[in-house]
């Protein structure tokens, strides 16, 4: 009986670090794919040129990385400081059950499916506009960045200690002077790193630009349709040619470099651990 | 003199500051609101804009499987059904690979490696999408295809779940995909509410003599079920509204099969895939309205996984 158990107890155990090796394993493998399939074929002409078309060798994706940043560097500027004040709202003036009620919309804004933001999108600039063009994938991808700098700006700023408010106002600050002086550089730490997950976030989401920022051959204005890198990815992986889905991995192995070097970052902001945001 | 002016000067200076703290509360508060009227927009849009489809279809929009551009016709049920379908799948894979190894980060690992693994899980969280579809296609359909596909239908074909082709692509397939995109967030949750389970109630067992596994299993994860309750289901949400990587590996195909093996659709697939090209009033308004639909069953889902992770974390804060 007791030998029953003690193997119960070794193999179930076992088990157990089978399951962990198997997910990080996960990781290894799709770095590692991504690093044999991409890295033949990046090349200078990748970030430099044009895509052009099939036949034609020394095409890139000059276009779709420049406007990947333009489309997230503009859902930054948008995104960034609505969710960081909504996030001082919930931190710092709660009426309790209206900041409840902005909490759990936050919650809810932060799981909905990324494809149905795109809806949103579609619906607010490209019906109106008569056509795709980045600024409307811009709105869209800030909609996804809102919640998650909210609920990132409102947790950092709990964890700044009563003390050094009380301190403050004792020193004759009145409460926005303590806030904007003492309690927000105390939690710029944490709130950077939350701003940089999110914004590394919305850079790799492609469902919600498919039919807000579309995509294009050429470079584009903020009005015109924009191609972006995780879109390229989804149509040159599940186009016909050889050559197309070279220029997949190869932007791939840019967009997963790109995301992971910022979560790295974040990391390396905040000294000690956090979760990456979720829900 | 001097006392003259500095009393004259606090109220003035009382009155801005109060100016200032007002301004400041109403601008963070309206920037508050802004949320809600983004969800209030959301919404109203998504309802509006499919009016023209519930007119048309009723709910039997919901149970009909024709969907039919020519003709305007219109059935969102080989949608519904492939979302649901590669999310249970998905589940059943990533729910004893995702608790499994919670377990062993919370009870076994020291905690420098228990940490360490943590972060490089919660990366396998931030890939995008379209990188795991990327992936996806052109190593784990072949995979599916030559060597995992003909064997289950060897072994297990007397099942109606391993019959017809083996085409890589699939409910299974996804299923597969969506495991894989799930497990860090079932980890990371399961692993924190383990890892709030009181130090005395592992002792309390183990002094009575059980195993390292029985303590863990009898005593410490009952304890912690409803945070690990609450992870599957944030998990489950997350695969319900998964789009890019089911998109390029479901096989696009509108129909209805018991079997895993065969390609079908899913509800984020088709908008992905149609919504741009969707002329006329009925069609997009068809899309939204499937939009719709995973809306409601992503809200349901999600208030049920908050509930749950805060059912657990009062009864950490009460102790």
């Amino acid at each position: 009986m007791l030998a029953r158990r003690k193997l119960v107890n070794m193999v179930m155990l076992t088990m157990t670090g089978v399951c962990t090796v198997a997910t990080v394993a996960v990781l290894f493998l799709i770095l590692g794919a991504l690093l044999v399939h991409g890295a033949s074929s990046l090349s200078w002409n990748f970030f430099t040129q044009l895509p052009k078309p099939i036949g034609e060798t020394g095409g890139g994706m000059a276009n779709a990385i420049v406007g990947s940043a333009e489309i997230v560097g503009l859902a930054a500027l948008i995104g960034i400081p609505i969710g960081f004040l909504a996030g001082v709202y919930l931190s710092e003036y709660e009426d309790k059950k209206f900041a409840s009620v902005v909490r759990y919309i936050a919650d809810l804004l932060n799981g909905v499916p990324s494809i149905i933001v795109g809806i949103l999108g579609w619906a607010l600039l490209v019906v109106p506009m008569h056509g795709n063009s980045a600024l409307a994938g811009s709105i869209a991808l800030s909609v996804m960045l809102i919640p998650i700098v909210t609920r990132q700006t409102e947790q950092f700023l709990r964890e700044v200690p009563l003390a050094l408010r009380e301190g403050a106002l004792a020193l004759g600050a009145c409460k926005w002077k303590m806030i904007a002086t003492v309690v927000v550089p105390a939690g710029s730490k944490g709130i950077m790193t939350g701003m940089i997950l999110g914004v590394a976030r919305i850079a790799g989401e492609s469902a919600p630009l498919l039919f807000t920022a579309g995509s294009s051959q050429y470079w584009g204005t903020l009005t015109e349709p924009t191609a972006s890198l995780p879109v390229m990815i989804y149509f040159r992986a599940t186009g016909p040619y050889e050559e197309w889905h070279q220029e997949a991995w190869a932007a791939g192995l840019v967009l997963i470099g790109m995301v992971l070097t910022a979560n790295i970052l974040a990391r390396m902001i905040l000294a000690k651990g956090v979760s990456v945001p979720r829900g | 003199m001097a006392t003259e002016t500095a009393v004259a000067a606090e109220p003035v200076r009382k009155t801005s500051s109060q100016a200032g703290d007002k301004i400041a509360r109403l601008t963070a508060l309206f920037f508050a609101c802004t949320l809600l009227a983004i969800v209030g927009l959301l919404v109203y849009e998504l309802i509006w804009r499919s009016e023209p489809a519930r007119a048309k279809f009723g709910w039997g929009f919901l149970s009909s499987s024709e969907w039919n551009p020519v003709t305007e016709n219109f059935g969102g049920l080989p949608f519904l059904y492939g979302t649901v379908v590669t999310s249970v799948v998905a589940m059943l894979l990533s729910i004893p690979l995702g608790v499994g190894a919670a377990i062993f980060l919370a009870e076994l690992a020291p905690a420098k490696l228990s940490n360490a693994l943590t972060f490089v899980i919660e990366l396998l969280a931030a890939i995008p999408s379209v990188i795991y579809g990327l992936l996806a296609i052109f190593t784990l359909v072949p995979l599916m295809r030559e060597y995992i596909e003909p064997f289950l239908k060897a072994t297990l074909g007397f099942l109606p779940f391993f019959q017809g082709p083996a085409a890589g692509v699939g409910y299974l397939t996804a299923g597969l995909v969506l495991a894989i995109m799930t497990v860090p967030f079932i980890i990371s949750v399961s692993r924190e509410s383990l890892l709030a389970v009181p130090r005395e109630q592992r002792e309390a067992a183990l002094a009575l003599g059980a195993t390292h596994w029985e303590t863990t299993w009898q005593i410490v994860v009952p304890y912690a079920k409803l945070g690990i309750l609450g992870s599957v289901f944030l998990g489950l949400a997350r695969a319900l509204g998964e789009t890019m990587a089911v998109t390029m590996v479901i096989g696009n195909l509108v129909a209805v099969h018991a079997s895993l093996l065969w390609p079908g659709y899913s509800i984020a697939a088709v908008i992905a895939n149609e919504f741009a090209e969707a002329g006329g009033k009925i069609y997009p308004a068809a899309l939204v309205e499937l939009g719709l639909v995973l809306f409601g069953l992503t809200i349901v889902i999600n208030g049920f996984a908050r509930m749950m992770i805060i059912a657990t974390t009062k009864k950490g804060s009460k102790r």
